[in-house]
C-alpha cells in the first residue's frame, strides 16, 4: 500500500496544546514521523530587555501553567546565586512544600488526562477530583491556584501558620486515600493494561543516547532525579528516585503514580522539619555574571541560563524546558506503532507545549 | 460485578463529590488574591505599583490624582498590594465577576504633594489649565 501522510494536531482530541506531527502511515503502521513546532510561541526569553530582573518572576511563572511554582523557584535561585544571597532555610522548606505540592497536582492532571487519551473517562474524572484538592489547599496558602506567584527574590512571600500546616497534612491524608482507592484501577486493570502496556517501549540505551529526562527516562531504567543533588533544601529530606525499568507507556504512568505518594511523603517531612525563622532575605543590589541552575519539574529536568551584566535588566535568559528534551524520544518510539496508539503514547511522555515553546 | 458492587453502595450513600454551581458557591479562603482594590482617600498617588507592576496594568496620574486600572491584563500576583507604602491598595477575597464587555477602573482622588516644589508645580500646571 502506498504511504499516506496524515496530520495529527495541532488541534487533536487529546492535546490540550498544539503539537502537530506529520505522520507517514503505511498500512495504519507509522513508519516516519516528522514535528513542528511554534504555533504558541511567546518569546518570554526575549522579556528580559523590557522587563527587570524582579518582574521576570512573573514570566518566568508563565512559560508553564502547570508547573508556575519549580519555574519561577528555579529562576529565583539563578538570580540568587548571582547576588550571593543566603536564602533563610524556611523559606527553602516551604519553596519545597509548594513545589511538590505542584508536581502532585500536575502528575493528577496528567494520569486524568492519559486515562482520557485511551478513553478510560470515569478514571479521567477521578483524579481530577483529587487533584482540585491540591488546587484548594494552593488558593488557600498562597492566594491563588495555578500560578501561585509565592517566589521572591531571596525567599518567599507567604509563610505557613501552624493551623494551615495541620490543615494541608489532613488533606494529603484525604488524597492519598482517594488515590489509594484508585491504584488497583490503573495498576492491575485489564483495560488499562491492554491499550498501555507493551506500548512505546523506549529501551534505556536509546533513552540515555536521546538525552531523555524525567519520568520518561526514569520509567526506562535510568536513575536520573534532580532531587538526589539537593538542591534548596532537598538534602535535609530523605528522598529515593522512583525508577521503572520496562520503559512503556505502563512504566511510565507507574513511575508518575508512585511519584504522587513520593511528593506526599515528601511535604510530611518538610512540614515535621520545618525550621522557623525568617521568610526572606533582602535583596540589594543587582545580579551579575552568568549561571545555570538545574531543577526538577514534574516532566523532568529544568535548566535555566542567565547571563546579567548589573544592570536592571538580565542580558540573556535561556530555559530549556524537559519536553523540548524529550520530544527526540518521542519520535524514535513512534515508527511501527499502530495509528490508533498514538495519542496513548504522545501523551505518556506529558508534552508541555507552551513549556517547550517558551 | 463483584468489583462495582462496592462502588455503587459508595456512591449511593456519600455525599456528591460535584456542588450546584452557581447556585452553591464554595465561601472563599481567606488572603486570596481576587479583585484588586484601591482607596483613593489613602493613596498617595505615588506611582510605585505603575512602576512595579509586571503586566503594566496600572497607570497612575500624579498630577491630576488619577488612578486607571485595566483588570483584564492583572495577572492577580499581587506585587502592588504587597509594596503600597500607604496601604490603599488591596485584595478582596472574592473574585471579579465575569463581564460582557471590557472596561478600565478609573478613580480620581486627592494628590497627597508632600514638597514644596510639587505643592509649587502643581499650583503651577493648575494655573495653565484655568486659562
Amino acid at each position: 500500500m502506498p504511504k499516506t501522510i496524515i496530520p495529527f494536531g495541532p488541534q487533536h482530541p487529546v492535546l490540550p496544546e498544539p503539537l502537530h506531527l506529520k505522520l507517514t502511515v503505511e498500512d495504519e503502521i507509522i513508519v516516519e514521523v516528522f514535528p513542528a513546532l511554534g504555533f504558541v510561541h511567546r518569546g518570554l526569553e526575549g522579556l528580559v530587555i523590557h522587563k527587570d530582573f524582579q518582574q521576570m518572576i512573573q514570566v518566568v511563572e508563565r512559560v508553564c501553567g502547570i508547573c508556575s511554582m519549580i519555574h519561577a523557584m528555579c529562576y529565583c535561585q539563578g538570580i540568587e546565586e548571582l547576588m550571593e544571597i543566603e536564602v533563610p532555610p524556611r523559606a527553602k522548606m516551604l519553596r519545597i512544600i509548594w513545589s511538590e505540592l505542584h508536581r502532585i497536582q500536575s502528575h493528577l492532571l496528567w494520569l486524568g488526562l492519559f486515562a482520557d487519551s485511551f478513553g478510560f473517562e470515569s478514571l479521567f474524572m477521578q483524579f481530577w477530583k483529587i487533584r482540585e484538592k491540591i488546587l484548594d489547599v494552593n488558593e488557600a496558602t498562597t492566594g491563588n491556584r495555578v500560578i501561585v506567584s509565592v517566589n521572591l527574590i531571596g525567599g518567599v512571600r507567604r509563610d505557613l501558620s501552624a493551623e494551615q500546616i495541620k490543615w494541608i497534612l489532613s488533606n494529603l491524608c484525604w488524597v492519598e486515600e482517594e488515590i489509594g482507592r484508585l491504584e488497583s484501577t490503573l495498576m492491575s486493570d485489564y483495560t488499562v493494561k491492554k491499550r498501555t502496556a507493551g506500548k512505546g517501549v523506549l529501551p534505556r540505551e536509546k533513552a540515555f543516547e536521546l538525552g531523555a529526562v524525567g519520568p520518561t527516562a526514569r520509567a526506562s531504567g535510568i536513575t536520573q532525579d534532580l532531587r538526589m543533588l539537593g538542591y534548596s533544601a532537598f538534602d535535609w529530606l530523605d528522598f529515593q528516585p522512583v525508577v521503572e525499568t520496562d520503559g512503556d507507556c505502563y512504566a511510565r504512568s507507574r513511575v508518575r503514580f508512585r511519584e504522587v505518594l513520593g511528593s506526599i511523603d515528601l511535604v510530611r517531612q518538610a512540614v515535621s522539619k520545618m525550621p522557623g525563622g525568617e521568610i526572606r532575605t533582602k535583596a540589594k543590589g543587582r545580579p551579575e555574571g552568568e549561571t545555570c541552575t538545574r531543577i526538577e519539574q514534574p516532566r523532568g529536568e529544568l535548566l535555566y541560563y542567565i547571563k546579567a551584566n548589573g544592570s536592571k535588566n538580565l542580558e540573556r535568559l535561556r530555559i530549556r524546558t524537559p519536553t523540548f528534551a524529550n520530544i527526540p524520544a518521542l519520535l524514535s518510539i513512534l515508527p511501527g506503532m499502530w495509528l490508533s496508539d498514538v495519542p496513548v503514547v504522545v501523551l505518556s511522555i506529558d508534552p508541555c507545549i507552551s513549556c517547550t515553546e517558551r | 460485578m463483584f468489583k462495582m458492587t462496592p462502588n455503587i453502595i459508595h456512591n449511593l450513600f456519600h455525599q456528591k463529590a460535584t456542588r450546584r454551581y452557581p447556585r452553591v458557591v464554595r465561601p472563599a479562603f481567606e488572603n486570596v488574591r481576587g479583585a484588586l482594590f484601591n482607596d483613593v482617600a489613602k493613596c498617595t498617588f505615588c506611582g510605585t505599583c505603575e512602576v512595579k507592576c509586571p503586566s503594566q496594568c496600572i497607570t497612575v496620574d500624579k498630577t491630576a490624582g488619577l488612578w486607571i486600572y485595566d483588570p483584564f491584563a492583572c495577572v492577580f500576583c499581587g506585587i502592588c498590594a504587597d509594596i503600597c507604602p500607604s496601604e490603599s491598595l488591596h485584595q478582596q477575597s472574592e473574585y471579579r465577576l465575569p463581564l460582557a464587555g471590557r472596561e478600565t477602573i478609573m478613580l480620581k482622588g486627592e494628590p497627597k504633594h508632600k514638597t514644596e516644589k510639587t505643592a509649587k508645580l502643581m499650583k503651577e500646571i493648575n494655573d495653565d489649565t484655568k486659562d
